[in-house]
């Protein structure tokens, strides 16, 4: 590929956002302020959502926010993992490393969310596969021979492993 | 109501689920006209962000028309066609008064180091996303802006996050005339930031990526020179310096964020193992390859544990490191009157237009960069726009 390009210069818009005063404090355009300066650094908007559902809150803030999220509440064993995470700052593993056990966990449970609700998770559907049969089928194809062989490779040597440990019995 | 629904590492579905409702008396109720799937929701989908949580709705870029506002609304009222900022922003705490909407205080309970996330894990609030027939907006005041007339809903739909986001790179990249400015990630945020940077007056655009079919469109669309990493070059950071009299770019964008290729070492301990918060191979290039002094601009998403980059070179050349999510908000007139003018075409990013009753095969297609996926358009059923 060639890279041909046109007089950057000809575009339409070239530097009609140039600022020369753009400097490393940018993203905070306006005054900066310090939060000890700041007369309103403890101002909480006037209504607050109603606390109705169980939601964990980060040590590192006083409370919980003026709005939030209500989507999946904590449940189950992964929920139990995540109010535990929740007892440590965001600064250390004992908060992230249990917060990603719980999603793994609360994947399988899931999964008998859907067993118990008599809805067989359609996983072939939930992977999107059916868009790498259609546009990336031979890879797809080979992808799948792959793992294929792989399982029944695995489950012969296992087999074959449980004659080896018994030839000796009578 | 149908909706995106998260199953699991690589799993979604769209199934029925309850109708939003108004929780708080600044909320509005949204019934969604567009919605796009985003590279950071690849992050969400592939399993890499904590407390993403079975059962959520993904979607942080979205438009759609006010169905219903909580007693407090006064700036949109029922009917107005909005473009939703993908920050849920308060607008009155220390950070939104300083134009930070995306640093918001009080629109996050989960974490403190970011603020509110349409459909982006409990990490970023736990809000259900747009990628359902409709969803609740809190803060109607502040984020929602009606669109305006005569402007095309795909056009407004990128103006909730890769328009800003991509402008906001070249932005914090703080380039001058005449800048070399290498972009990692050809992405659609890659893109854009590329587009950006001759806003700012760069003198000189490179993309670097390893899709030939992204590279391309880079091309043509940001009149960049575009390179791919795996074919053009042995070493991205040597070719950058033999590209720059070995001085080094004037400023570099890492748009790629945890899911870069190019390094073995960082993609098993990134993204396979999950020891580090995604694969920083771009931000390791990025630091490397800019000139000394130089500013590495940040769009390009990780997770919020740590990651393995080149600290002592930052301190060793004197960089500047600039990133943040982008200021939606705060950005928007301005965005609104470049895409007006004709200066920045967003909708020509659109290449798919999937129904959300297929949302699986849309992030499997968008994920695998499957049929040459630039940017990938739910289409609702109760869209009727």
């Amino acid at each position: 590929m060639e890279n041909t390009l046109r007089d950057p210069q000809k575009l339409p818009g070239w530097g009609i956002d140039a600022n020369p005063d753009n400097d490393p404090t940018y993203p905070m355009r306006e005054p900066r302020l310090n939060v000890s300066q700041d007369p309103d650094s403890k101002h909480r908007p006037a209504s607050l959502q109603p606390v109705d559902v169980e939601v964990l809150k980060s040590i590192e803030r006083p409370n919980v926010s003026a709005v939030f999220g209500e989507s999946s509440p904590p449940v189950g064993l992964s929920g139990m993992i995540r109010r535990f995470a929740f007892k440590y700052s965001e600064s250390h593993y004992g908060h992230w490393l249990p917060l990603l056990l719980a999603d793994r966990v609360n994947v399988v449970e899931g999964i008998i969310e859907d067993l118990g609700q008599g809805k067989v998770p359609n996983i072939f559907a939930e992977k999107g596969y059916a868009a790498e049969w259609k546009h990336n089928r031979t890879a797809f194809v080979a992808k799948m021979a792959t793992i294929a062989a792989v399982t029944i490779g695995s489950i012969l040597i296992l087999t074959r492993d449980n004659e080896k440990k018994h030839k000796y019995r009578y | 109501m149908l909706a995106m629904e998260y199953r699991g590492p690589k799993r979604v579905r769209a199934t029925q689920k309850p109708m939003p409702e108004i929780k708080h008396p600044q909320d509005a109720i949204v019934r969604v006209t567009r919605s796009c799937i985003c590279g950071s929701d690849l992050h969400l989908y592939n399993g890499n962000v904590p407390d993403t949580r079975v059962g959520m709705t993904f979607g942080h870029e979205f438009c759609g028309i006010v169905e219903e506002v909580g007693p407090e609304v006064t700036k949109v009222k029922v009917g107005d066609h909005v473009l939703v900022p993908f920050n849920v922003a308060c607008g009155e705490c220390h950070f939104c008064k300083q134009g930070m909407f995306g640093n918001c205080h009080e629109s996050n309970t989960q974490a403190s180091a970011v603020g509110g996330i349409f459909g982006y894990s409990h990490t970023a609030g736990g809000y259900n996303g747009g990628q359902a027939e409709y969803a609740r907006v809190p803060y109607a005041n502040v984020g929602p802006t009606v669109i305006p007339e005569g402007m095309d809903p795909d056009d407004a739909v990128l103006l909730t996050d890769v328009v800003p986001t991509g402008y906001q790179a070249a932005e914090m990249a703080g380039i001058q005339k005449g800048d070399t400015v290498v972009v990692f990630g050809a992405g659609p945020v890659g893109i854009m930031a590329a587009r950006c940077c001759w806003l700012f007056g760069a003198g000189r655009v490179i993309i670097i990526d390893k899709e030939d079919y992204r590279l391309e469109f880079a091309r043509n669309y940001a009149n960049c020179e575009a390179y791919n990493f795996e074919k053009d070059m042995d070493d991205p950071v040597v070719f950058i310096k033999k590209q720059t009299d070995f001085m080094g770019a004037d400023c570099v964008i890492d748009a790629v964020g945890a899911e870069a290729a190019g390094n073995a070492m960082q993609t098993i301990t990134g993204r396979k193992l999950l020891l580090q918060a995604g694969s920083a191979t771009a931000m390791h290039w990025a630091i490397n390859s800019v000139k000394k002094g130089g500013v590495v601009s940040v769009v390009g998403v990780y997770g919020p544990t740590d990651n393995l980059i080149p600290m002592g070179n930052v301190l060793n050349k004197g960089l500047t490191i600039r990133g943040n999510q982008a200021s939606v908000k705060r950005l928007l007139p301005r965005l609104i009157e470049h895409v007006q003018n004709g200066v920045i075409n967003p909708k020509a990013l659109i290449t798919h237009r999937i129904p959300l009753e297929e949302v699986a095969d849309g992030y499997r297609l968008f994920s695998a960069k499957l049929d040459n996926c630039i940017k990938p358009l739910l289409v609702f059923p109760s869209a009727n726009i």
